[in-house]
């Protein structure tokens, strides 16, 4: 069981109480784009095992989004942060580094 | 003028824990700057209460405030008081963003009495209940078994439960089989 703390509410929300949203910090391409960026941005992707970041919803809860970077094979937790950022927290990403040096995913590291 | 009446109308289920619905109970939702001055003094004017902080109600008889998110508070007023609530809210917040909408026919209040009652919200909820971590004036949105539902504690030995009334049958029903079958006894009571 999965268990994420609401950066807002500041409780540990069960899973149950929240909805996934998949993936964390995709980048809109819209009218103007090309083909293969628009492809990328519906379609594409990453699907590690280890260090990921995903968007959640606290659905039962306050209702808002927020991001969560956790290890998909060990569901260890790393931390979770507002929604309101392009990318991952620094104290989030020396955690990672902790325990998982040399990770990178998509285009952070 | 119809005759409005409570989701299950004051129904009781007595016991060691008792279960009651509230019957007609006034409730606002209004969302906006919780800092913002003006709407934190209407709602601590037409409250009685302090503005509670994140994840706490302050409650004090029929009236009191909720914590729902960072942007919406619940305000309970009786039932009786509520267009007036809205009126006032309305005058204080005219050059404010905010929204204020009337929920009270939209939802159901449940009271769970007894010394064992957070047993019996612990058994269908996900939520940390332990006695140093749950206390009077904590507040949760959450859910109680297949139900959204939000609830406080308003004393060592009462919860008070929100659910929409649509539901408000399921969630009492729900919180009376939780009380037949009895306490857990995990917490040790008191
Ligand atoms: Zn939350």
């Amino acid at each position: 069981m999965l268990i994420l703390h609401c950066p807002y509410c500041g409780v540990d929300a069960d899973e149950t109480d929240l909805h996934a949203g998949g993936q964390a910090h995709l980048k809109r391409e819209g009218p103007g784009s090309s083909d293969e960026a628009f492809e990328d941005y519906l379609f594409m992707r990453e699907n590690p095992k280890g260090v990921h970041f995903e968007r959640w919803r606290h659905v039962y809860g306050c209702g808002k989004w927020f991001h969560a970077a956790r290890c998909t094979s060990t569901l260890e937790v790393f931390g979770t942060y507002p929604a309101q950022t392009l990318e991952p927290p620094q104290d989030i990403k020396d955690k990672i580094s902790g325990t998982r040096p040399g990770w990178s995913w998509g285009i952070f590291k | 003028m119809s005759n409005a009446v409570s989701a299950l109308n004051g129904k009781v289920a007595p016991g060691e824990v008792t279960i009651r619905e509230a019957g007609l109970r006034g409730m606002i939702t209004l969302r906006g700057d919780l800092s913002d001055s003006k709407l934190k003094s209407v709602c601590t004017g037409l409250s009685g209460v302090d503005l509670p902080m994140p994840g706490h109600a302050n409650c004090v008889g029929e009236k009191g405030l909720c914590w729902m998110s960072p942007d919406e508070m619940l305000v309970l007023v009786p039932y009786a008081e509520v267009d007036a609530a809205l009126e006032l809210i309305a005058k204080n917040l005219k050059k404010k963003h905010h929204l204020a909408e009337n929920v009270s026919d939209a939802r159901a209040l449940i009271f769970v009495e007894g010394e064992y009652s957070r047993d019996m919200i612990a058994k269908l909820a996900p939520v940390d209940l332990h006695p140093d971590v749950f206390q009077p004036g904590s507040f949760r949105r959450t859910h109680l078994g297949q139900v959204a539902a939000a609830f406080w504690m308003r004393d060592v030995d009462t919860f008070e439960v929100i659910c929409f009334r649509s539901v408000a049958d399921y969630a009492f029903n729900l919180l009376e089989t939780s009380a037949k079958a009895g306490a857990v006894g995990h917490f040790n009571a008191r």
